[in-house]
């Protein structure tokens, strides 16, 4: 008997973490009690993207979303809905601003505003049965590409398409194929970039989590147009549900005769081993991933030459990123051309970008690019938290720059980013509001770059170092304004001269925070105040006698829990705070019922 | 698992097709069983099962069986909404596994309406 409805529960890392396996667990168990086994089948998905509302289950014919499951809702939504046939509204999302309860996915604007192509198949498949992605027209693009294709044709196609590089800089990957592919010696390789390292980036974690099949189509199809024999899937070992599924994949595509000898009985010949990364940032940069691949340290070199002239053992290589590949069968599916009428005159088809930070909806989302940032941050990720003004994003992972408020309705395309002096990186937006203090945020990214530079060139080495120097003494209120001068200075010198993307981007953070926000440091160095009151160094800490006493009756809890016994008091009498033995950690605030401490 | 060829692809396609259409949401046919505890207590399960025997029969991929609450006349379940899409849904009542059988090849094959088993044309307004 066929099933009569599908329950598709996210097993992406988000939502495992919020235990979903659990969820999933209790819905076997009890579908088996009612005896509904032969009627509703339980599927488990990779990420559907709206990570900050799982764990998450989508159930089909109807696209009823479910949200925030636990094991305990699990009985009475088995009776309610699937056997009685009353969708539970309990469980279902409500937006902020009607609460009202949405009970179809793509009444939700998260889900309905956004286009996926990278992301086709999440949720609505079986990340570990090959089977149902053939279904939704798996390997189809590479059965057309080695039937009725030449490798010429692949190119052009992918040409016409405009498909630049989704790892970072946005490189034309038409093109970069045929550099390949016009290139002296054999054999040439095909490699995957799965080395994402930016804090707050998920996208191609996801793609892998949830469709691994699309990534190796990816590189089936980028073999043939370009004639390599083997292929390398560089990817994190911090991702291990990913590199799992990858594993049972490219296992399934083996025995399907997908990968290995005469693939489809084409004689075509390709297959794919997989280098897990030990998560240095640095390897996410391609010469330096291809040296880790190699086994030796993973340290960038100065190019020319390019990997396409010398790469992966002194050969010619094609290196992608992961979400790039996923780009490229529906590519092939529907032509290139389809494929550049979505986007902007020079950023064609979509993105996916992480949205997480300050902002209601964190997940994961998938936009046409000329998007505007307005559109993400509000009509998506559905506005900042609490009531709190939008400050500004973060756009292009720790070395991407922060675009304030007077920009957001800035199109969201490769030009348009590095012309606000940030970038596209590989699509991370982090989301800040007016309680983010921008020099603490710069000094934030300086230290994570700092730490992940290889130190092979002097410039990020040194540079880094003393950037995050000088930040540093600006946010604990000893700048001067000839550091501010200097940190200028430097982050120039190390833009300009660093060997690899990780020095000349790493000054991003920095130049864009005193492009757009140079009052702030204005007023850490001249009046030594955080405005955002972040830097607690800068902050001074007074108690309000009114509210201490009218709301608080003096309860003394700052002065119990004072680290430095500075709060001195009685109780039902208003407390204060002694400046001199105060060290400024901020516990009182903490700690206070009544909002008494007012820091100034 | 034999390698595939070229033009196994599709036929591996299709039938994982089969398993997973239902996930697309678009049917031509939607038939809603009235799961209320008057229409369980009435056979509605045995219904849906006859239901989806017939989907699985005729290989009916654009149909799809699902289940709600009570229609509000338990003295005439197990009853069944069918809706072809584009026109206005049909209530049985008073359903039996042949009946079901009767309603699967007159009506959402055949495009005729079972009259003799319907209730009435149409669903009541909603607000």
């Amino acid at each position: 008997m066929p099933h009569r409805m599908h329950l598709m529960v996210c097993a992406g890392t988000g939502c495992v973490a919020n235990r979903s396996p659990e969820v999933r667990d209790a819905l076997v168990t009890e579908i088996a009690k009612r005896g509904l086994e032969n009627e509703i089948q339980v599927v488990t998905t990779g990420c559907n993207g709206f990570c900050g509302a799982g764990p998450l289950m989508v159930v089909q014919p109807d696209g009823i979303f479910y949200q925030q499951l636990s094991p305990k809702d699990v009985p009475h939504l088995v009776e309610e809905h699937f056997l009685k046939g009353r969708p539970v509204q309990k469980l279902m999302y409500v937006p902020p601003e009607t609460r009202t309860p949405l009970p179809k996915m793509m009444d939700i604007p998260f889900f309905s505003r956004q286009r996926l192509i990278a992301l086709r198949n999440r949720g609505l498949i079986d990340p570990e049965r090959i089977e149902e992605y053939i279904a939704r027209d798996g390997y189809a693009a590479l059965a057309k590409a080695l039937s009725q294709m030449t490798p010429q044709q692949i190119l052009e196609e992918v040409k016409i398409s405009g498909l630049r590089g989704r790892g970072g800089a946005g490189f034309p990957t038409g093109a970069k194929w045929e550099h390949v592919l016009k290139a002296e010696g054999e054999p040439k390789y095909v490699i995957c970039n799965g080395d994402e390292g930016d804090p707050g980036a998920f996208m191609d974690r996801s793609i892998v989590e949830s469709d691994p099949h699309s990534v190796i189509e990816g590189m089936l199809i980028g073999a043939r147009a370009i004639g390599a024999r083997w292929g390398v899937v560089y990817i994190r070992n911090e991702y291990p549900l990913a590199v799992q599924r990858l594993m049972i994949a490219l296992e399934q595509a083996r025995e399907y005769g997908l990968l290995g000898d005469n693939i489809l009985d084409t004689g075509f010949d390709f297959d794919i081993s997989v280098s897990r990364g030990a998560g240095a940032f640095v390897c996410g940069e391609a010469t330096a991933l291809v040296s880790a691949v190699e086994g030796r340290p993973g340290e960038p070199r100065a190019r020319p030459p390019r990997l396409a002239q010398h790469g992966l053992w002194g050969k010619p290589t094609c290196l992608n990123n992961v979400e790039t590949w996923a780009d490229v069968p529906p590519i092939i599916n529907n032509g290139g051309a389809w494929y550049a009428q979505i986007g902007t005159e020079k950023s064609k088809g979509t993105k996916v970008f992480s949205l997480v930070g300050k902002i209601n909806n964190t997940g994961l989302v998938e936009v046409p690019m000329g998007i505007t940032l307005r559109e993400i941050i509000y009509d998506i990720g559905g506005g900042v938290p609490g009531g709190k003004k939008f400050k500004a994003v973060q756009t292009g992972g720790p070395s991407g720059g922060c675009i304030p408020n007077e920009l957001i309705d800035l199109p969201i395309d490769f030009e348009s980013l590095a012309e606000a002096g940030s970038m596209m990186g590989s699509g991370g937006m982090v989301i800040m509001d007016e309680d983010t203090c921008m020099v603490d945020v710069a000094r934030y990214f300086l230290a994570f770059t700092q730490d992940e530079s290889c130190g092979k060139c002097a410039p990020c080495r040194e540079g880094t170092q003393l950037m995050l120097d000088i930040l540093t003494r600006i946010t604990d209120g000893h700048g001067t304004m000839e550091d501010l001068d200097a940190l200028e200075e430097v982050a120039k010198v190390v833009a300009e001269t660093s060997l690899c993307g990780l020095g000349t981007s790493a000054p991003n953070p920095v130049l864009t925070t005193m492009r757009y926000f140079r009052d702030e440091y204005l007023a850490h160095i001249g009046a030594h105040k955080c405005p955002a009151h972040v830097c607690r160094q800068l902050n001074t800490y007074r108690i309000d006698p009114a509210i201490c006493v009218e709301r608080g009756h003096g309860c003394g809890v700052c002065r119990r829990e004072c680290p430095e016994k500075a709060i001195f008091g009685e109780k039902n009498q208003a407390h204060r705070v002694d400046a001199t033995l105060c060290n400024k950690c901020g516990t009182c605030v903490d700690v206070c019922h009544f909002n008494a401490v007012i820091v100034e | 698992m034999p390698k595939l060829k070229l033009e196994d692809l599709a036929e591996v396609r299709e039938k994982a097709r089969k398993a997973t259409s239902l996930r697309e949401g678009a049917a031509r046919v939607k038939m809603t069983v009235h799961m209320g505890t008057c229409g369980i207590a009435a056979g509605a399960r045995k219904i849906v099962e006859a239901a989806l025997r017939e989907v699985e029969q005729g290989d009916l991929r654009d149909v799809m069986v699902t289940t709600s609450g009570c229609a509000g006349l338990c003295s005439r379940e197990p009853m069944a909404t069918v809706e072809v899409v584009g026109e206005a849904p049909v209530k049985y009542v008073d359903l039996t596994e042949a009946k079901v059988k009767a309603i699967f090849k007159e009506h959402i094959l055949g495009g005729k309406i079972v009259e003799q088993y319907a209730l009435a044309i149409g669903s009541e307004r909603a607000y």
